[in-house]
């Protein structure tokens, strides 16, 4: 099986990998590293979302070959060095942003693309941009007032 | 004012610390050693024989290990899948429940019902190795609604039930309430739908079943909302082990909503295949697999009539339902269209004949179970509907109409079985009103109509039964479990203390709110307090989550629990300290002698319980104490939510402009919790009332069955909602609590909907979509 490399959170992996092996398997499976999770086969969920070279992706639409050499971020590398939790997890914990949990990496990891490019998004922009994750829990309420949050705190 | 870490404080959850990090260890997160994978071979048809199954090639197909059907499993004993609430029909005959093999055997009986397993290395090889699998289908006409089912000729889907029909049961005074709509000034009559909803929790259903050789021992790790009753199931009716010989862990759980109370065919299939091919074994939902394997919801078509006298007060109420249950009983599903919806037919109002019968029927379709309300939004639509139509028909305002005809006295018994305890439904009709801004309804709608739209403003003032009810109580209405809770607190003999609770969370936050109550009562801080859950072999028993139960009993299970650590606290520092019994108090980490300046530590009581070296003579050591708490009514959760929508007579797009929602849930333990789970609930609601349809075409094929075809709320869906809650407190449990967990869902349909035909001046059915709007508006 061919052998894939790429740094994730700042670290140099390599792995197996088939050719139909999506990033997201990848991940999870050949790395250990769960917290990237899987929630549809349609690409319309969003809970599988990392960053690769500092664009937001769905990891379940990205053969892991095709990452060779990138530069991953998942949920795992988004706290702070210290292990305390990064803004924006903060932001979702206190707003009470996530329920269940299973959305909640991918909507961190939206979050962040978000406010990379649009600091100080209006609650309407940031409706828009997440219309590519799913939560069946929180009715977006609080995940909204989360990223307003993780906005006026400098995320 | 509430402690900050205490009762009715909106205190941060605990969870969200490895939720937001990644470190949330959810089902298929979890691997072991030599694991395998299963993937199922899944019929492609709605009803069909099944003539024989080649399974030659894919059982030397790379890396398979075994490629199982459904004759090997019940020749093994295992046991087919049974509802476990019995309902007996008008003419006194039980249910007719047809056999349900997990793996079909002789015939299918809805699109996925699953006929083989493959068992591999991979699940790329299992995948691989089940497309090798051939199955003769010879294929039967299908049936898809309850229309078709009953219809005379109609394909015979089981041969226990005759004409398709599963039961035809009833509940209230025929006579009686014909006699009272007879003398009625005023009949308003209605046929109204409650569209089929597919649940989707966003983390699809799995499952990892390890079989020890050594122990003779199987170990289940899955997605439940309740793992000792799916033990129970599993052992008892299912035949795959003794419980001692079975162990259920559900871990992280990424929501439920009902849909992961059931024990699946997957889970039965898993544990029964890893003993016999000696293989540890996972499984997976692909999300199409769980749109055509998790149990749908709703799926009923009423009518309905109700009558008033000369003053507006309703004089009767006579429903009669057909309900889907799809292809075979799921778990609860026969008590969904019964006994947890047509108890709930009296809404907030005072009626004194109520009559409904319900007709449910098998189809070629998914089964039907209980999803987040189950059976109550189903009556609250009903409701609510039909009042704010009547209110129209009898020309006075929706909000006059239901305040005429409110219960205001308490207890109150309904002529449908319940006996609502507490409630004040003017309290939250008023609050509702007032946040929605109710008297400034007609300048927005002279704003709108200048721009060219329509606006509407729409009423629902629901109530729903929660807990969900005394052992005795539902037993005599046919249920197979009792449905009491269990807990049992352990103090360390260091002084921390762990709650082992049968209630299980998948969302809502059990791991704080749960230590808020120990936090309450004991008065430790948060970190020295741990809420264990989820896993059979540590929680004695339990019977889970669901029916918005685990604050109104779990919890009081914990309480009382609780009410024995303190006793014997009590009696340990009376004893140490040489006081009186009555004078010690807990307070400040410490047992302390009210008045003086004696006290023992947290720990120091801990240590003293458990090193027994100065305790009364009568005591045993150690200080760990259980309790079973079986409630002793339903608890009665009631409220009123008020939607304002802006249609666009153009393109029939609808737009919500406010969405209120005012709630009496009795006592709030964590008002942010809470506040987030009528958002949730609300959300779902609306939309099953705008978008959600398991639409079925007439080959039995789902035709919404992805992400891209059934539509779920996504963000720029939905407005900030505007919530609140006004509590009377629920008489009938320690902690007055009554439940919050469903209302949102149960409550909103009717708002949404009686908005829109408000604004649209015409009657519409579920969902509301664009297309069903401008063809109402349009003709």
């Amino acid at each position: 099986m061919p052998t894939v490399s790429m740094t994730v959170n700042g670290k140099a992996v390599s792995g197996e990998a088939e050719g139909r092996t999506l990033l997201v398997q990848f991940l999870r499976e050949e790395l250990g590293m769960t917290g990237t999770h899987v929630g549809c086969d349609t690409s319309q969920c969003g809970a599988c979302v990392v960053h690769v070279n500092g664009e937001a992706v769905k990891s379940c639409t990205m053969f892991a070959a095709t990452a060779e050499g990138a530069d991953v971020t998942t949920i795992e590398g988004m706290a702070n060095a210290d292990g305390s939790l990064g803004t924006i997890q903060q932001a979702f914990q206190d707003n009470h942003g996530l329920q269940c949990g299973f959305c909640t990496p991918g909507m961190v990891m939206s979050a962040a693309d978000l406010l990379k490019n649009n600091p100080n998004p209006t609650e309407a922009e940031i409706r828009e941009y997440l219309e590519g994750n799913l939560c069946r829990c929180t009715g977006y309420h609080n995940i909204v007032k989360s990223i307003q949050a993780a906005a006026s705190a400098g995320a | 004012m509430p402690k900050d870490t205490g009762i009715g404080a909106s205190v941060k959850r605990s969870e969200d610390v490895r939720f937001t990090t990644g470190k949330g260890r959810y089902t298929d997160d979890f691997t072991c050693h030599g694991v395998h994978f299963a993937y199922f071979v899944r019929s492609p048809h709605a009803h069909a024989k099944i003539n024989g199954i080649d399974k030659s090639a894919a059982e030397s197909a790379p890396g398979v290990v075994a490629v199982y059907d459904g004759h090997q499993l019940t020749g093994d004993g295992i046991g087919n899948i049974i509802c476990g609430w019995g309902i007996t029909s008008k003419d006194g005959t039980p249910m007719k429940m047809g056999a349900w093999s997990a793996l079909a055997t002789n015939t299918v009986r809805y699109v996925g019902d699953a006929v083989a397993v493959v068992v591999a290395e991979s699940l790329e090889q299992a995948k691989d190795a089940a497309e090798l699998v051939t199955v003769s289908y010879e294929e039967l006409p299908v049936v898809i609604s309850c229309a078709d089912a009953a219809a005379a000729g109609a394909p015979q889907i089981h041969p226990e039930a005759e004409g398709n029909q599963i039961y035809d049961w009833e509940i209230g005074d025929e006579a009686a309430t014909d006699a009272a709509l007879a003398g009625s000034a005023k009949i308003v009559e209605m046929e109204i739908t409650n569209n089929r909803l597919v649940p989707n929790p966003m983390e699809p259903r799995a499952c990892m079943a390890q079989y020890d050789a050594g122990q003779d021992h199987l170990t289940l790790h899955t997605t439940s909302q309740n793992p000792h009753v799916a033990r129970l199931v599993l052992s008892a009716f299912y035949q795959i082990a003794p419980e001692h010989k079975l162990r259920v862990i559900a871990p992280d759980v990424g929501g439920g909503f009902g849909a992961k109370i059931y024990i699946y065919p997957e889970e039965i299939v898993c544990l029964w295949a890893a003993r016999k091919a000696g293989v540890p074994i996972k499984w997976t939902a692909d999300r199409s697999e769980s749109f055509i394997t998790d149990a749908h919801g709703r799926d009923h078509v009423s009518t309905a009539k109700m009558g008033f006298d000369e003053n507006n007060k309703i004089t009767g109420f006579k429903v009669n339902t057909k309900a889907n249950l799809g292809g075979y009983m799921s778990l609860f599903s026969s008590s969904v269209p019964t006994y947890l919806y047509a108890t709930l037919l009296s809404g907030q109002y005072n009626i004194s004949n109520i009559y409904c019968d319900v007709q449910t029927y098998y189809t070629n379709t998914v089964p039907v179970d209980a999803y987040r309300g189950a059976g109550r939004p189903e009556a609250c639509y009903l409701i609510e509907r039909m009042m704010e139509k009547s209110a129209k028909e009898l020309g006075v305002s929706p909000a006059e109409l239901r305040r005429t005809n409110f219960i205001q006295e308490f207890p109150h018994q309904t002529p449908v079985i319940m006996a609502y305890d507490i409630g004040d439904f003017n309290a939250t009709l008023d609050a509702a009103e007032a946040a929605a801004d109710v008297a400034g309804f007609a300048a927005r709608k002279a704003a709108s109509e200048a721009a060219g739209k329509k606006r509407g403003i729409g009423y629902s003032c629901y109530i729903e039964a929660c807990g969900i009810a005394p052992s005795k109580a539902v037993g005599s209405l046919g249920a197979g479990v009792g449905l009491w809770e269990s807990a049992e607190v352990r103090v360390n003999p260091v002084g921390s203390v762990e709650v082992l609770t049968g209630s299980h969370s998948h969302g809502q936050g059990h791991e704080t709110t749960f230590a808020q109550l120990v936090s309450e009562r004991l008065d430790l801080p948060l970190d020295q307090i741990k809420i264990v859950h989820g896993d059979t072999d540590q929680v004695q028993f339990g019977m889970g989550t669901y029916g918005s139960r685990s604050g109104a009993v779990g919890m009081s299970a914990i309480s009382k629990a609780l009410d024995k650590v303190e006793n014997k606290v009590k009696k340990i520092a009376a004893h140490v300290l040489e006081a009186s019994e009555s004078d010690i108090v807990i307070e400040g980490g410490a047992a302390k002698v009210q008045g003086t300046d004696k006290q023992m530590l947290w720990h120091e009581v801990g240590l003293a319980a458990y090193t027994a070296h100065n305790l009364p003579d009568d005591m045993e050591p150690g200080l760990k104490e259980g309790a079973f708490y079986d409630p002793t009514n339903f608890t009665f959760p009631a409220g009123t939510y008020i939607c304002e929508v802006e249609v666009d007579p153009d393109t029939g797009v609808v737009n919500i402009e406010n969405f209120v929602a005012a709630d009496d849930f009795g006592q709030v333990i964590n008002p942010m919790i809470v506040g987030g789970q009528v958002h949730g609930g609300i959300a779902q609601g609306v939309g099953q009332a705008m978008m959600e349809h398991a639409i079925y075409d007439a080959d039995g094929q789902l035709q919404s069955g992805t992400y891209m075809d059934y539509t779920m709320p996504r963000a720029d869906d939905l407005p900030m909602f505007k919530v609140s809650t006004h509590e009377t407190f629920c008489p009938g449990n320690p902690l007055g609590i009554k439940g919050c967990g469903e209302a949102g869902a149960i409550g909103s349909p009717p708002a949404l909907v009686n908005a829109v035909v408000d604004a649209i001046g015409a009657d519409i059915a579920m969902p509301v979509t664009p297309q069903a709007v401008w063809k109402a508006m349009n003709g």
